[in-house]
């Protein structure tokens, strides 16, 4: 029996210990794979470079940089009123059994593979800008150049892609203030309105912003459905009509056919990916911790 | 009594949540500046009845009411009666402590806000007021803008009656206010209660009968959601004129 006991205790700890491992391996197999360019090339001049010729030895990610954010922070200022409002919808305005459908369904959306939505924007998003919003633009400017690859294209498709995460997380905390502090507000001679801007989502912003932030890493990994709609043109663009090429696509695009050189700066582009990532994932730590204490 | 205002008529109020009916053919009044205390037992009905008088039943699926219940002679029920107005008059204060999240002085001007007051000098003013009146002020003037949540209950509960204060309410209702309380606490609540009476109307619930007859100048019993007998307390509590009355507040059950 002792024995028993001895065998199974290792057995969990492998368990442990291979996804732990499997992290460190990642990440020693990133950075050497990547350090040595970043290094020889300056990292100053890597990530602010604005030309990436991997062809003539030129590798500045600035335009990868910029697209990310772009397609990032479009994806939140559609995602990000989008989501709360549907969440504060199903916690506060409807009645559980039609929240229950409607959490069904945002679940539902958060188990398309991302090269349907990607598809998605390709049949449809994308031609919708080509077709309405670049006429429009063109009236205003002849000049406006643009295909429907987009930086907006991209950002929708994202916003969509982002609201489980934001919705799922903020329904949950604001389910987490507590009713009393509901009724207070109510007795006071508030309506429901102002108590849910006042008091319900004040009390659950620990929750809310965690989610925010998650959802950016989320948009900031997201490699094949942008891929698929931002044009990938290596160029910093200049508005939401350009096109754009993201620091995951081109990882994801170059892999392929990449000379040595170049296949290890895509590999540096990974450590800044994974350096933004893990500065995210620290920053919803802090906050949660921050916050945390004031709502409990 | 006849000379007295009334502040409430309610007749014959029945509740029900879904299929339970929780009151039965209510038919009371409770009169401005008095201090009326709901007793009975555990699930009779009171905390239900409090709640009704100020509309938070609303907030439970499923609940129904009949009957009237009319505040300066009005049905708070009637399809015209603003809910908002009725609650800005009729203020509450609950089982447990619950100020919000937010500072001591954001607290108390919530309400005033809400209804519309800005100016900087008229808040500070309600603040030092409604706390002086709790009699919280000595002691966290110098805290304003800080945390509620770092008060200790007995001080929380009595911002919550500040905060209730200062949308200037006609009538307060009090949930069991001291339950959560030390003894300690639970006096000072207590007097302040009495101290209130003179320019509020009060109807608390209490699950202690010592309270009631302390406190209270009229007393209602409630038993399986019928009031069985409404008096002055001490005729109440010496002399009622109902057998079931005497039952439960001599302790025979309950």
């Amino acid at each position: 029996m002792k024995i028993r006991e001895k065998v199974i205790e290792r057995l969990i700890l492998l368990c442990a210990a291979v996804s732990v491992a499997a992290v460190a391996l990642i990440t020693i197999f990133i950075f050497s794979s990547g350090g040595p360019v970043l290094a020889k090339y300056g990292v100053l001049r890597f990530i602010f470079g604005n030309d990436w010729s991997p062809t003539s030895g030129s590798y500045g990610i600035l335009p990868l940089i910029v697209g990310t954010l772009g397609v990032t922070l479009g994806a939140l200022v559609i995602g990000i009123p989008t989501g709360l409002g549907c969440a504060v919808f199903m916690a506060e305005m409807v009645k559980s059994r039609l929240a229950k459908l409607f959490r069904a369904a945002i679940e539902l959306l958060a188990g398309i593979p991302s090269v349907v939505y990607g598809f998605f924007g390709l049949e449809i998003i994308v031609p919708a800008i080509r077709d309405y919003l670049l006429p429009m633009a063109r009236k205003l400017d002849p000049d406006v150049p643009g295909s429907g690859f987009s930086v907006l294209a991209g950002a929708i498709v994202l916003a969509v892609m982002i609201l489980p995460t934001i919705v799922s997380i903020s329904e949950n905390a604001i389910r987490a203030v507590p009713k009393e502090f509901h009724e207070a507000s109510l007795a006071l001679g508030a309506d429901k309105r102002e108590t849910i801007i006042k008091i319900i989502l004040p009390a659950a912003k620990s929750g809310i912003l965690s989610s925010i932030i998650l959802a950016m890493g989320r948009a900031i990994g997201e490699t094949m459905a942008v891929l698929m709609i931002t044009g990938n043109m290596v160029k910093v663009p200049t508005s939401p009509l350009d096109p754009a090429a993201t620091l995951t696509g081109t990882i994801a695009m170059e892999m392929s056919y990449a000379a040595p050189e170049h296949q290890n700066a895509l590999f540096a582009i990974g450590i800044i990916l994974f350096i933004m990532i893990i500065a995210l994932n620290g920053i919803a730590q802090m906050v949660a911790k921050r916050f945390g204490g004031e709502t409990a | 009594m006849a000379d007295k205002e009334k502040a409430f008529e309610i007749r014959g109020m029945n509740l029900s949540y879904g299929t339970f009916q929780a009151l039965k053919n209510i038919d009371i009044d409770l009169y401005k500046n008095d201090i009326t205390a709901l007793i009975g037992p555990s699930g009779c009905g009171k905390s239900t009845f409090l709640r009704s008088l100020n509309r938070m039943n609303d907030l439970v699926e499923g609940c129904r009411i009949e009957g009237e219940i009319l505040f300066d002679g009005k049905d708070i029920y009637g399809k015209e009666y603003d809910i908002i107005a009725l609650r800005k008059k009729v203020g509450m204060v609950f089982q447990k402590p619950n100020p919000f999240p937010k500072s001591i002085y954001e607290n108390i001007v919530y309400g005033p806000k809400l209804h519309g007051q800005k100016k900087k000098e008229v808040l500070d003013e309600i603040v030092e007021r409604t706390l002086t009146e709790v009699g919280l002020w000595e002691e966290i003037k110098d805290r304003l803008n800080k945390s509620a949540l770092g008060l200790s209950g007995g001080q929380q509960q009595r911002l919550c009656i500040a905060r209730c204060l200062a949308v200037e309410p006609e009538v307060i209702l009090m949930d069991e206010p001291t339950s959560a309380l030390d003894p300690v606490a639970t006096t000072k609540i207590e007097n302040l209660v009495q101290e209130l009476a003179a320019k509020y109307t009060i109807v608390t619930v209490t699950h202690n009968m010592q309270q009631a007859g302390r406190i209270s100048n009229r007393t209602a019993f409630f038993l399986s959601g019928e009031v069985l007998e409404i008096d002055d307390t001490r005729k109440l509590f010496t002399n009622p004129s109902n057998p079931k009355t005497e039952e439960y507040i001599t302790g025979r059950f309950g």
